[in-house]
């Protein structure tokens, strides 16, 4: 049986009149990449930093590693790991530097030239921060979370704003994460970026929990109809079918038997793109979405 | 690590990033130098009548450490306390196990440790360049002046950021309160020349009193070599400080995160 490393039930949180999370419930298990994916405004950072114990709830249940946060002290800190939505880095310090520095608070350190490897910049260790780039800089933000060897990590959006390359190399560092070992909790509001890391999606919206699953089967996308489109004599031609396999069997049948190649043939299934919005946009009609991302 | 190993750690880092930091050795190390020199030059020979009459480069040895002990203390810990809080480093710090005493302390330490280099470089300055030496014999006297002074700026300092919204904001409110009582308290202006009005005006504040205990810690003339009511009127300034500092700092950013 999985073993919860995060559970939750009846989460509440209130700014004055404001409800930003409407009594959430889940669970996180040890070694999984979890993501938590909604967009601006639904309650992922105050929920996160509700785990991180930065944050004081207004009502229901929390417990992470065995602790409630809102009572946890410095050994629960040693096993968690950080990486703020927004945080800059000491300016005037290097890389190596700034993991060193961050090396010192743990009692028991992963190596800072593991860290610098894990993080792929080894080829800037002696440059100072102000000199990285955004992706760089929020690589080694993750670095400095890694440094302590926690065995959970937040990670609240941590490519937002990246260029798609900068994204690349912070995926194939948080997906070395879960090589690691590690339990990944990831927020974001890019789809793909759960789509491409998570192993479990939950997705919020409005303070609430609308879907939750693997990234395959969310919102019922195995189940749901298949479009297959082709062209035939220059025309567009697009089906619709609960039934993929007989469909195109008797489809390409056919065009084989005719000699034809039915171009630009493609079969989709609704995409977590489309589910999410779907879900989303339902939600949001229903409850009013107030405040910030906060 | 311990707690003091950990102050240590802390410490070796806060050091690096104050040196190489233009802004903080700027105005904490460059500032006071150039304003001292100005002011020796410009008044070189001149007599300032107090203690029965002391030449003006003695005159402003005392008084222009005096404003470099605050500068290194108040403005220093207040302006980079706000930026790394707005940064979001102060939170980030909070996420780990250290202790968030040990940051603050080793802040501290860092500002106390920039106070005795000032202390020791403009006491170079004014010993080669104007024969000011250095009165040996009221040393305890001087450091225990720089250290109630270094303590008491340094609350205040910190509780200061509690009410600086901004990064922009540290360096134009961290001036607008310091500048005014350089030039009431006579760091600048010799207190021979202030009106009385001026001078209980500023006694009001603790730039004064700190001023006043260190002026007379460090000019051998008359008088007791410590102005334990000055010192006694700093410390309660200072405790002040943090108490505000308890109740009001904060380690997460005001502006947005």
């Amino acid at each position: 049986m999985a073993e919860a490393v995060i559970s939750i039930s009846g989460l509440r949180k209130s700014y004055g009149a404001t409800e930003a999370v409407r009594g959430i419930d889940l669970e996180v298990n040890r070694g999984e990449v979890f993501a938590f994916l909604g967009p601006n405004g639904a309650g992922k950072t105050t929920t996160v930093e509700i785990l991180e114990g930065y944050r004081r709830r207004s009502g229901g249940e929390v417990t992470v590693l065995g602790e409630d946060p809102e009572r946890a002290g410095r050994e629960w800190r040693e096993r968690i790991g950080i990486v703020l939505q927004s945080g800059r880095l000491d300016p005037y310090l290097t890389v190596r530097e700034s993991l060193d520095l961050y090396a010192g608070y743990f009692r028991a350190p992963r190596p800072t030239e593991d860290v610098i490897a894990l993080i792929g910049l080894e080829g800037k260790a002696d440059e100072r921060t102000s000199r990285l780039s955004g992706g760089q800089q929020r690589r080694l933000d993750v670095g400095m979370a890694l440094i302590g060897d926690p065995e959970l990590l937040f990670l609240d959006e941590p490519t937002t704003g990246f260029d798609p390359s900068a994204r690349r190399q912070a995926w194939d560092v948080i997906a070395g994460l879960r090589d690691l070992g590690k339990t990944v909790f990831l927020t974001t509001h890019y789809m793909d970026e759960a789509q491409r890391l998570a192993d479990r999606v939950v997705i919020i919206a409005a303070g609430r929990v609308v879907a939750r699953g693997t990234p395959e089967d969310l919102g019922g996308r195995e189940s749901g109809e298949t479009t297959i489109r082709y062209r035939r004599d220059g025309r567009e031609e697009t089906l619709t079918t609960t039934t993929p396999v007989q469909a195109l069997h008797e489809l390409t049948g056919a065009a084989l038997a005719r000699g034809e190649t039915l171009e630009g043939l493609e079969v989709t299934r609704p995409s977590l793109e489309d589910v999410y919005l779907e879900l989303t946009d339902a939600a949001e009609m229903n409850g009013t979405v107030e405040g910030s991302g906060r | 690590m311990n707690g003091l190993a950990l102050v240590g750690h802390q410490f070796r880092y806060d050091q690096k990033a104050f040196w190489r930091n233009p802004a903080s050795v700027f105005f904490t190390v460059m500032f006071p130098v150039i304003v001292f020199l100005i002011l020796a030059v410009v008044f070189d020979g001149e007599v300032v009548e107090v203690r029965g009459g002391i030449e003006a480069t003695t005159y402003y040895v005392p008084s222009i450490m005096s404003l470099a002990i605050i500068s290194a203390t108040m403005q220093t810990l207040a302006m980079t306390l706000v930026i790394a809080r707005e940064d979001g480093r102060l939170k980030r710090g909070r996420g780990t196990p250290m202790p968030p005493w040990v940051f603050i302390a080793s802040r501290v330490g860092n500002s106390i440790v920039v106070a005795l280099m000032m202390l020791a470089l403009l006491a170079a300055i004014g010993g080669a360049l104007y024969g000011v030496e250095l009165p040996w014999e009221r040393l305890p006297a001087i450091l225990l002046a720089l250290v109630v002074g270094a303590a008491t700026f340094c609350c205040l300092g910190i509780a200061l950021t509690a009410v600086i919204p901004s990064q922009d904001a540290a360096a134009a409110i961290v001036n607008a309160l310091l500048l005014p009582l350089y030039f009431l308290s006579g760091v600048f202006i010799p207190e021979d020349e202030l009106p009385d009005g001026v001078i209980a005006f500023a006694d009001l504040f603790p730039v004064r009193h700190f001023f006043h205990a260190f002026f007379d810690a460090y000019v051998p003339a008359g008088g007791p070599a410590v102005a334990w009511d000055d010192l006694a009127i700093l410390a309660l300034w200072g405790l002040a400080g943090l108490l505000l500092a308890i109740k009001f700092f904060r380690w997460t950013p005001r502006s947005g995160g």
